[in-house]
Formats: structure tokens, sequence, C-alpha cells
């Protein structure tokens, strides 16, 4: 038993003692005194001309201070995009630029025209309707096929919508295809991944101060990174030169990738602040959120696999047309790219892939990474045409994953697709989850099932995903304008407790439990004595910030970093007291000893030494201790794990219930279980809300019909199970040094495709043997419609 | 939202007063009303809470059936109405979610109509009295499509009259993002006669099956409606189901609400 | 601008508030307490669940002055007197039922009001109950558990801990 407090043990967040006594401090909990507060007007039609605005009725209404226009804009930059992809030809991707406010033409509903800053949040919407805004309607182009087929452009200045044509592994295109030809069988599904909307329960919100005197701005943000938001609207839009400019990302609730991005109310807030010389507020409602916040997945593919006699596989090709809305938001090229293409070797050996990704301009909400991003995608495609396949061919979609899943003993394995996986056991997995999920006993429950007149089903997917993002080399060959690595200092205070300063983020992860059991863990202090501090670009070096399940993987590799130089340091000063020699002193439970003697220092008297230097080898190191270190990974890590869905679906009516849920992941080694299955648990509600119930859907001139929770559908806690999760079968990553993978994303990866070859397999065996597909989300009506329509 | 004047008068007199004035509405429960508002697609001079009235509340059996106040919150109906009518209990407790349920109310519900709420398939499946300040209207003659009833500007729903029927049950099929009724029917078996009410399919709102009630007035069992088929033309086609969809689930669900009423 | 008193957590208050006033805006703003939060502006969420005279109520969609006199209980107000974690509280932190905190007081007052009604109820009860509270982080699973907990149940058997 791992002690309470070090690495393995389920310690008890500390973070929860605030958030349950309504102590947490989240943006929106914010005032500074003088605040005045913005509201946005936006676009109501996805696509027109902006003939005129006039805001001298609105200014001249009660507590009106302003109301700004792209004209206020006019010397600031676009908003920027972070990764650049080349396409097939040598071409790099088109960029439009994408102003803070609209200038001449407005591109999506939500699309931001003026801003009413007023003394009061209702005085500016009582406002906002005086503000006349003319807008000659253009036709949206909504569909991505007919974007790239002559329809209406988003950016007339870019001649075509059209963002980039991208091929991988483009050597292997004629290879693949040769392999398609000489193939025993071929699979081909046609299907989308629909397009979803984060909704972190917690909405956006950005509140910009400015001091006049010193030229000091600063923004509280709701971002999951906030030294990036720093970054990109300091250099890119504002210029600001960092040294001027502090974001602060204080308590935020939930970000799922929606608040990574930069976006243009942080800018607005800022750039307010300075000229009205006020603090500026502004609050995203929840219909606000669902027409600005970046939106996640929206691609339609068609996946082929080629299997040989022996239902080897050969060959898998994918056609993806990727939706990028109407703007690029900060990271979207690289998600269809190179977080998707890089996966599609999955668990599997299969020697030749190629993917085309086509990415469209439309006219509806920028889409850019969504828990998983890239990955979900890949791996739902992947999972779903090897069902497919094995129901074409006969087999069992167990056996037929296992026969072509890379074994054991062939790690480091490099995939076709340029990524090298390091360690994993695919079989153990799979093993793993038929024994949690009783597979051998589905068939009794399936036939219990059928005589109560329901259609029992099992389904299974394997999943492999690259996290721990990523080395910077690498992602800056691959187009990444940032690099990826994180950062920590670790200031050991006089009397020995430890403030830990990261450069990553906790928006509900946990870090300030979890990154302290590992300091606690590797210098022998209780844990008590370590707390982290995260979110505040004034006081934590240069970080990268959470996403792509990289907390602990990088930036805990980055503490671990500096912590090892701290106890380097603090193994001279303990030399130094007990006169012995550097390389004899060990740390254990907090005390240093010198080896084969009985000669003993406590960490305190260390630390204190440190700081009162009294007797201290002055000569040949500094006093005080506190190291930074950045660290930048040498690889991804490579999660992996089997997941089994096993649900009844109501003929009569379509209706699916899950009734278990299974996870088997292999995360390497694990800092704090209990944390970990909860991040699986949110993974797999989103997953499963993905595959049965959330779809952000546009009608065909843009505007949004899932516009807020009435139709957009969000997984409530009747719509799941108590879930099975597992992650015993552990092969820890051997090029970080906690050995950890990164759990955050895996459940959204893994789930959607068992859930609907669940879906499918029910169908099956109640006889719809003429459904080969349904799409996401299989909601009733379609699941209806498959077996009746 | 716009702002607005906030009256609580405590008696109905005083209510139909402040109503009489221009740019006034009733709030009741405000479950429907505040959400509209906040969207600004409702902007009211003055709002009169109708939730003081004690006459507007509460559940007793009467003349003519259980009788219950206009302002009378959905989880007082789901606990007071179990012992008389326990369908129209269950419709009530299975409306939205608790903290819904503790505000908002029957009077609320039927004035605003909604084609997807629950209440309105009760009130027609039992021919139910609606009473208002100023007269009482029958089921049959109270709702007039979506959003739309026989209610005159300012008049006020006080209590509505619910004949209990011998046998009855809802059943509500939820729509998935709103939980409001994708499709619910109510079916109530009198000595007169069976009646069904339809939610949540048609385009013109809350219906009367009048093929399923000759079925199952001859015969009150699910086999009873097997023959039957739903015309589609006239359902709802919207996100979350096509009409075909919706016509089907209206015959599933009335022969489940059958197979429960007998349950 | 109308002066608003009611009683929240056990003190008698009182604050500005135009007849639009939400009661959450009247917390929030009128009288600092930031726990409750607002989630969504379709009265779906429960980010913003109170009670008021005993009963859960979303905060956003009722006006303070409809509530003027009443009284009315936060999330500050759940803790024992003596300032440690209620029983429901303590089953959140102890069985990791929250993670961002952001849907976390809407969770624990409308627990609250469940386990006053229903001091034992079932799984299903739980999350029938639940309807009205969305939570994005943890797929439920652990608030679910921590419920059941704190109303005395065995949930060691529930996979996972
Ligand atoms: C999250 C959520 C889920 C819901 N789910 C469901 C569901 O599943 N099924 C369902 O049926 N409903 C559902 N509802 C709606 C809910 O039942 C409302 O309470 C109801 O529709 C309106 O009642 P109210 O008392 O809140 O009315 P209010 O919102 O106060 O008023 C609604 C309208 O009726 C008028 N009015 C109110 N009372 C009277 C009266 N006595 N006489 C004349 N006019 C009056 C008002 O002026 C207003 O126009 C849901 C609501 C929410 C917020
Ligand atoms: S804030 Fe979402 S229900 Fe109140
Ligand atoms: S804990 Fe984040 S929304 Fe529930």
């Amino acid at each position: 038993m791992p002690k309470d407090g070090g690495i393995g043990a389920s310690t008890k967040r500390r973070e929860d003692v605030r958030f349950l006594t309504g102590k947490g401090r989240y943006t929106d909990d914010i005032n500074i005194r003088g605040q005045l507060h913005a509201h946005f007007i936006r676009s109501q039609v996805a696509h027109g001309t902006i003939r005129k605005i006039d805001t001298r009725d609105a200014e001249a209404m009660p507590g009106v201070v302003k109301v700004f226009t792209s004209a206020d804009f006019a010397g600031v930059g676009g908003i920027p995009t972070g990764w650049q992809v080349t396409s097939r030809d040598g071409s790099v991707m088109l960029e439009p630029k994408h102003p803070v406010l609209a200038e001449g033409k407005v591109r999506h509903v939500g699309d931001p025209i003026a801003v009413v800053v007023a003394e009061t949040l209702d005085q500016a919407r009582d406002a906002a309707e005086a503000v006349e805004i003319d807008i000659d309607e253009l036709p949206a182009v909504m569909d991505m096929k007919a974007a790239v087929q002559g329809g209406p452009l988003v950016h007339d200045e870019i001649g075509s919508n059209l963002c980039y044509d991208w091929g991988f592994v483009e050597e292997n295109r004629a290879a693949v295809d040769e392999a398609f030809k000489k193939a025993a069988h071929v699979t081909t599904l046609d299907l989308v991944n629909n397009r979803l909307i984060a909704n972190p329960m917690e909405p956006r919100v950005a509140v910009g101060d400015y001091e006049d005197h010193s030229g000091q701005h600063t923004l509280y943000t709701t971002s999951q990174n906030p030294h990036v938001i720093r970054l990109l609207m300091g250099a890119f839009v504002l210029s600001i030169p960092e040294h001027k400019l502090r974001v602060v990302a204080p308590d935020v609730g939930g970000g799922f990738g929606s608040k990574i991005y930069h976006y243009a109310e942080e800018a607005f807030v800022t750039k307010a602040a300075q000229i009205l010389k006020r603090p500026v507020k502004w609050t995203s409602s929840r219909s606000e959120a669902f027409i600005s916040d970046a939106q996640g997945r929206d691609h339609q593919t068609r996946i082929q696999l080629a299997l040989d006699a022996d239902n080897n596989f050969m060959a898998l090709r994918c056609e993806t047309y990727a939706n990028m809305g109407a703007y690029l938001s900060t990271f979207a090229p690289c998600i269809p790219t190179w977080l998707h293409g890089t996966l599609l070797a999955g668990n599997y050996k299969t020697p030749l892939v190629y993917t085309n990704v086509k990415a469209v301009f439309t006219n509806t909400v920028p889409v850019d990474a969504y828990r998983g991003a890239g990955r979900p995608e890949a791996t739902f495609q992947l999972e779903r045409v090897i069902d497919k396949a094995a129901r074409e061919l006969g087999v069992s979609p167990v056996e037929l994953r296992r026969k072509n899943f890379i074994k054991p003993d062939q790690y480091p394995y490099q995939t076709p697709v340029a990524v090298v996986y390091d360690t994993g056991n695919y079989d153990a997995t799979l093993d793993k989850l038929l024994e949690l999920s009783d597979y051998a006993g589905f068939e009794a429950r399936a036939a219990e099932s059928k005589a109560r007149g329901k259609l029992r089903g099992f389904g299974l997917a394997h999943y492999i995903e690259a996290c721990g993002i990523a080395p910077s080399n690498l992602v800056g060959q691959l187009g990444a304008r940032a690099g990826l690595y994180e950062s920590a200092t670790v200031r050991v205070n006089a009397t020995g407790s430890i403030t830990v300063f990261t450069g990553s983020h906790s928006h509900g992860q946990g870090h300030e439990t979890t990154f302290a059991q590992v300091i606690s863990d590797m210098i022998g202090i209780d844990a008590s004595q370590v707390e982290i501090v995260h979110g505040d670009t004034s006081n934590t070096p240069m970080g990268m910030g959470t996403y792509g399940s990289r907390s602990l993987a990088v930036g805990g590799s980055a503490m671990v970093k500096a912590t090892n130089k701290i106890i380097n340091k603090a193994k001279k000063i303990a030399a130094h007291l007990m006169e012995a020699s550097e390389a004899d002193i060990e740390l254990k439970d907090g005390k240093f000893t010198v080896a084969g003697t009985d000669k003993e220092k406590t960490w305190v008297d260390i630390t204190l030494a440190a700081y009162v230097p009294h007797n201290y080898p002055l000569e040949s190191i500094e006093p005080g201790l506190e190291e930074t270190a950045f660290y930048d990974p040498s690889n991804f890590t490579y999660p992996a794990g089997a997941y089994g869905c096993e649900l009844e679906v109501d003929p009569e009516t379509g209706k699916v219930e899950i009734l278990a849920f299974t996870a088997a992941d292999d995360f390497g080694n694990v800092v704090n279980p209990m944390i970990v299955e909860g991040q699986v648990h949110g993974g797999l509600a989103q997953g499963i809300g993905q595959a049965m119930l959330e779809h952000c859907v546009f009608d065909e001139n843009g505007q949004l019909l899932s516009g807020s929770f009435m139709d957009y559908a969000m997984p409530r806690a009747d719509d799941v199970p108590f879930y099975s999760v597992d992650h015993s079968c552990a092969t820890p990553c051997t090029h970080n040094p906690l050995g950890v993978k990164g759990c955050g994303e895996a459940g959204a990866i893994g789930s959607p495709p068992a859930v609907v070859n669940a879906v499918l397999d029910a169908l099956h065996r109640g006889g719809f043997t003429n459904v080969t597909h349904i799409d996401m989300p299989v909601s009733p009506s379609r699941v209806w419609q498959a077996m009746h329509g | 939202m716009h702002n607005f004047d906030f009256v609580k008068p405590s008696t109905i007199a005083d209510a139909a007063q402040a109503l009489s004035h221009e740019g006034a509405q009733a709030l009741s429960g405000g479950q429907t009303l505040i959400p509209t508002m906040k969207q600004r697609l409702a902007a009211p001079a003055t709002l009169v809470s109708l939730t003081a009235i004690p006459e507007m509340q509460g559940v007793c059996l009467g003349d003519g059936g259980l009788h219950i106040g206009a302002a009378t919150p959905h989880a007082v109906v789901a606990r007071e109405a179990k012992a008389h009518y326990p369908a129209l209990a269950a419709l009530a407790g299975g409306i939205g979610d608790p903290a819904v349920r503790n505000r908002g109310t029957i009077g609320g519900s039927l004035a605003n109509n909604d084609p997807a709420a629950c209440y309105p398939s009760a009130v027609l499946a039992s021919g139910a009295t609606v009473v208002t300040n100023t007269r009482k209207i029958a089921a049959d003659d109270y709702f007039q499509g979506l959003f739309s009833t026989a209610l005159h500007d300012g008049e006020i729903i006080t209590s509505i009259v619910f004949p209990i029927p011998e046998k009855a049950a809802y059943v509500k099929f939820d729509q998935p993002a709103s939980r409001f009724a994708l499709t619910g029917v109510f079916v109530a078996k009198y000595a007169g006669g069976v009646r069904v009410a339809v939610t949540g399919a048609s385009q013109d709102g809350v219906f009367r099956w009048k093929d399923a009630e000759a079925a199952l007035s001859a015969d009150f069992s699910p086999a009873a409606i097997k023959g039957l088929a739903m015309e589609s033309g006239t359902m709802i086609h919207d996100l979350h189901g096509t009409q075909a969809y919706r016509a089907n689930l209206v015959k599933v669900l009335t022969g489940r609400a059958v197979a429960a009423a007998l349950a | 601008m109308t002066k608003v008193s009611m009683t929240v957590n056990g003190r008698a208050v009182s604050a500005e508030a135009e007849g639009r006033t939400l009661l959450v805006n009247y917390l929030r703003e009128g009288l600092g307490l930031t726990g409750t939060h607002v989630g969504c502006d379709t009265s779906q969420c429960g980010a913003c669940v109170v009670h008021v005279d005993g009963q859960a109520v979303k905060s956003c969609t009722v006006f303070a002055q409809d509530v003027a006199g009443a009284d009315v209980r936060t999330i500050e107000g759940m803790a024992n007197a003596d300032g440690s974690l209620s029983t429901l509280q303590q089953a959140f932190q102890d069985h990791h039922g929250l993670q961002c905190g952001y849907c976390t007081p809407g969770m624990v007052m409308s627990s609250a009001a469940l386990l006053a009604e229903n001091p034992k109820p079932t799984e299903a009860e739980v999350r029938y109950h639940l309807e009205g509270n969305i939570c994005r982080c943890t797929g439920y699973h652990n608030i679910v558990k921590a419920v059941l907990a704190a109303s005395g149940q065995d949930v060691t058997k529930i996979a996972a801990e």
C-alpha cells in the first residue's frame, strides 16, 4: 500500500474543500472596483455584408460608456493560428484573417460585430437593442463538399474554401492503392463524426484591467493555458510585451479543449480596459457559448480496410473532409492532420496507411480540439471498419482484432504513420476487458433480453492515443508555431515547506493534490507541506498548459526534473554539514544520511542551512533552494485500452439503454488511482454523449438548430450506468521519469465506437442484418429509422 | 431581460385588476416565462405574481372530481393527487426535474400550452374543465394549437377540475435534450368511454386520437389498437424525430399506456 | 430598485433589487455569495440550485422580489456549525464526486434536498433526482456514489474506488 499523500495513493483532493463550501474563485467571481460590463452583439445570419452600423442611439442610453466596432480595432492584429499545415502539393494552408470584431463581412452566426460597454450588464444589453445594424445576407455555404466545389466563398480574399489538402504518408499513396488491388477482401464505410459542443459547465469569462501609470495589463480569463494566451494575444494581436501583460486563469470550471484557444473576447476586454481606463468584464451566457466557443469533431470520412486471405490487415485508406468553420481557431489545422492521421495504425500492425484530409471553410462556428481531438475520429473509423469487416467475413470481432494486434515483444514499434510506440500490451487489456465484462456470459444475457422483447448487444473497441503532447522539435517540423515543453519552479522555503509553480493548469484534474503527491514521495515530507501554484503568468514559469493529457507526463516530468536539481543541491549541502562525500549522501523519508554511518540531517536542517548559510559551502554553491526546470519529452506517450459496451435496444422505439460499460486501460504508472478513474468516468460520459446524444446541427442557412440545452442533449445522470474501470494492465512509459502516460482523454476516445458497435450487434442479433452503420448520435429516432425506415 | 414592476396580490380580484393594465402579465412558477424573458422574447411592463393567492393553491376533491388550484406546483400535485388520481400525480412527478417541479405550476403549463408539455394531455384526456376568473372552459374548447388557448388577455386560470377515471395512465417518451415529451400519450377510461390525448407529436399541439378512443372504448386492451395506423402527415419533424417516427411513437405509447392502466 | 430582505444561511440580509433581479444575481452580486453558479440561461443545468424554504429551486429562474422574506440556504451554509464539512459534503470529497467544482454547489444542494425527503434512495432514484443537474466532468459515477454513501449505504461494491 502506498502511503497516503504519496505516489500510487488515492489521496483525497485538497481543492475539494473550497469547491464544496462555495469558496472557489472562478473568473466570474472576480469583480474589480469600477468595472464596466461588455455585451457582444453577434451576427444572427451566417453570411453577410455589413452595410451600416449606427451606434449613436445606443451610446446615448443610460449607463453606456462606449459602443465598439471594428473601426476601434483598426490597428489591432487578427486572432492568430498556432499551427501551419502544408498541402500535398507543397503549398501552405490558406490562412484568412480572423479579426477581433467583424470587418466588412460576417461569416457565422455568432460572429461578433459590435460591443456595448456600460456600467451594468443590463444597461449594456438594453442598449444593444438600439444599435442599428444593416446586413445584406449572402448565401451560406454549409456542406463541406459543396464548399470546395464552387460554393460561395467564406473569405473572398483567399479565393477558395479549401484550407488545405493534406496527404499522409504521401509517399505511401501508390503502395496503398496497390495493396487494395491485391486484397482478398476490402471493407468500405462512409461515416460522419458528429460535430460537438464542448460545454464545460462554466461558460467563458474575461476581465481586462489596465494600470495607466505603469502600462501594466491584466487579463483574468477562463483558460487552460494562460501563458499561451499571453503569448498569442500579446505578440500577435495587441502588441503588448510579455512583461507588461499578466494573464491569470484562476479556478476554471472545466475546459475539454474549448478553453485552450485565444478568443476575440479576451483581446477585446484587454484593449477596451486600456482605452476606457476602467476594468471591463465579459461573461458569456450559455446561449452565447453555443455560437462562440470553438466546437469539436465534424468529419466526413470514407474509410477502407484491405485484408488478405488470412484476414491480416494489409492497408488502410482514409479520405476525410474536416470542417474548420468560418475561421481557423488556434490549433484547428493540426487536429484532423497530425492528431488524426498519425493514429490510424491504431493497435494494429497494418503495414500501409494513407490518409487524405481536406480542411474546409464553411459558414459555421470555428472547430478545434475537443477532448481527444483527432484521436476519437481516428479510433471511431478504425474500430467501426474493423467491426464491419469482421461481420462481412463472418469472423469474431474479438479475434480479428487480436490477430492483427501489435504484439508485446514488438516494442518499440515503428508505425507506418511516423509515430513510434514505446510500450504496450493490447492482448492484456483485451483479456482484462473480456474478463471484467463477463463476455463469456453475454449470450445468456442476450437470450434473457430477447425473452423480454429487447435486443441486447455487445460492442468492443480498442484504442490508442498519442498524448503527453509533445516533443517540440517534432511538432515544429510538423508545423507547430509553439514549443510544447512544460515547466516548473520548485521553491523550497526556509523551514522546509515547498511551493511549486507549474506552467501546467488544473481545471478539474486535481494537480494541487497529485503534483504534491509526487513531491512528497520524492523528498519524503508530508504532502501537506507542499503547495501547488498554477494559473498566473506573473508567478509561474512559461508553460504551455493543460490539454492532450499532458499535465503529469510533461508538466509532472518538469517538476520531477526541478525536484531532482533540488535534491542534488540539498545533498551537496548535507555533505558539507556532515563532512562527508556527496556521493555517500542518501535521502530517504525526509532524512539525509551518510552511507555506512549513523550521521543524519533532517530535511529542515538542510533547508534552513540553505537560507541561513552560516556554515555553508558558499565557494561552490549559492544559498537558497529554488530550481526551475523545463522538460521537453522525447516522444509522445501512448495510452491504450479495450472498451466494452453492453446495451439493450427497444425495437419498438429505437431507444438504447446502456447496461454496462467496461474500460480496461493501460496508463502506465498511476499517481492517484481515484483521480485517474474519475478522469476515465468523465471521458466515458462524454464519449457516450457523442455516441448517443450530442449533435450540433445547423440548418442550410447556417442557423444553429441545437442552440441550447433544450436541443443539444447533454448526458445526464440517468443516461449512464456505473462504469467498471481498470488500469491494472500497465506498461510504464519508457521515456518520462514517472513512467506515466496520461488518462484525460482515453474515455472519450474509446467509447463512441464501442457504443455504436454494440447497437449494430444488437440489431444484427434482432435480425436487422441489412443495417451496416448508423451515424452518431444513435438517437432513438435514428435507430428506429435504421430498423423500420 | 427588460425591467418591469413586480406585484404580488393576495386575491384573484386584485390580480385580475392588476392584469387589466396595459403590458401586465401573469407570473406563476416562472419556469417558462423567466427563460423566455431572458431571451428577450417577452417584455412585460408589470409582472403579476399569482403564487400568493390562497384560493389558487392546493388539491382537493369536490364537485365534478379533483380540483387543483392553478398555482399549485407540480411537486404538490405529484404528492397530493396520488391517492385520488394516480396517473395525474405520476405525470406531475415526471415533469422536468425536482427544482422545476417545486416552482412550476399547472396553471402556467396550461396557459402556455407548449406542444411538448405534459399537462395538456391529462386535461384533454380527462375531459377536465379549466376554470378562470370569468368562466369555465371545457378541455375540448380550451386548446387551440401551438401555444394558443381559449384564454383572453388578462384572463386568469384559477383552477382545473378533473373528472376521475376508472383507469388511466400517462406514458412519456423523453426528448433527449429538453426532457419534455418527444411524444406523450394519456389514456383515461371512463364509464362513458375511453379518451386518448397525445402531446409532443402534432404540429397542431395536443390532440385526441379518436380512432384509438373508439377501438379502446370497445375493447380496453393493447391489442385493440394493433390494427390502427397513425397518420404521419401532421406530425412534427425536428432534430429529435421524423414524422414517421413520431407517428410510430403515438401508437407504441398508446399501447403501453393501456397496458399500464390495466396493470 | 427596491430593498429586498430575506434570511440567507440563517442571517437576516437585505440588498437592492430591480424587478428583473434574479435570486442568483441577488446572492452573487447583492450579497457576494459567489458559491452559487450560473451555467445556462434556459433553466436546465442546475448549477444555481439553492433551497428556498427548504425546497430546491433554480435560483436563476426565480425573481429575488418573488422570494422576499423567504428562508434561503446556499452552498455557503451547508457546512457543519464548526466549519467542518457536512456528511454529504464529506462524501463528495471522499468519493471524488467533483472535478472542476462548477456544478458542485448545485449538485450538493439538489442531493441534500433528495436525502431530506428520501433518506435511503436507490441508485435509480438518485440518478432520476439529479436529472436537472448537469455535470460535464465526472460522468456522474462518483456523484451518485457519494450521495449513496452519504445516505449511509454501503458503496464498496460499486466498481472503482
Ligand atoms: C428544465 C425544465 C424542464 C421542463 N420539463 C417539462 C416537462 O417535462 N413537461 C412539461 O410539461 N413541462 C416542462 N417544463 C415546463 C414547466 O412545467 C413549467 O413550469 C410550465 O410550463 C409553466 O408553468 P409556470 O408556473 O412555471 O408558468 P410561468 O412560467 O410563470 O408562466 C407561463 C405562462 O403562463 C402564463 N400564466 C401563468 N399562470 C397563469 C394563470 N394562472 N392564468 C393565466 N395565465 C397564466 C404566464 O403569463 C406565462 O405566459 C420544464 C421547464 C423547465 C425549466
Ligand atoms: S443556471 Fe442553469 S439552471 Fe440555473
Ligand atoms: S465537476 Fe465539473 S461540471 Fe461537475
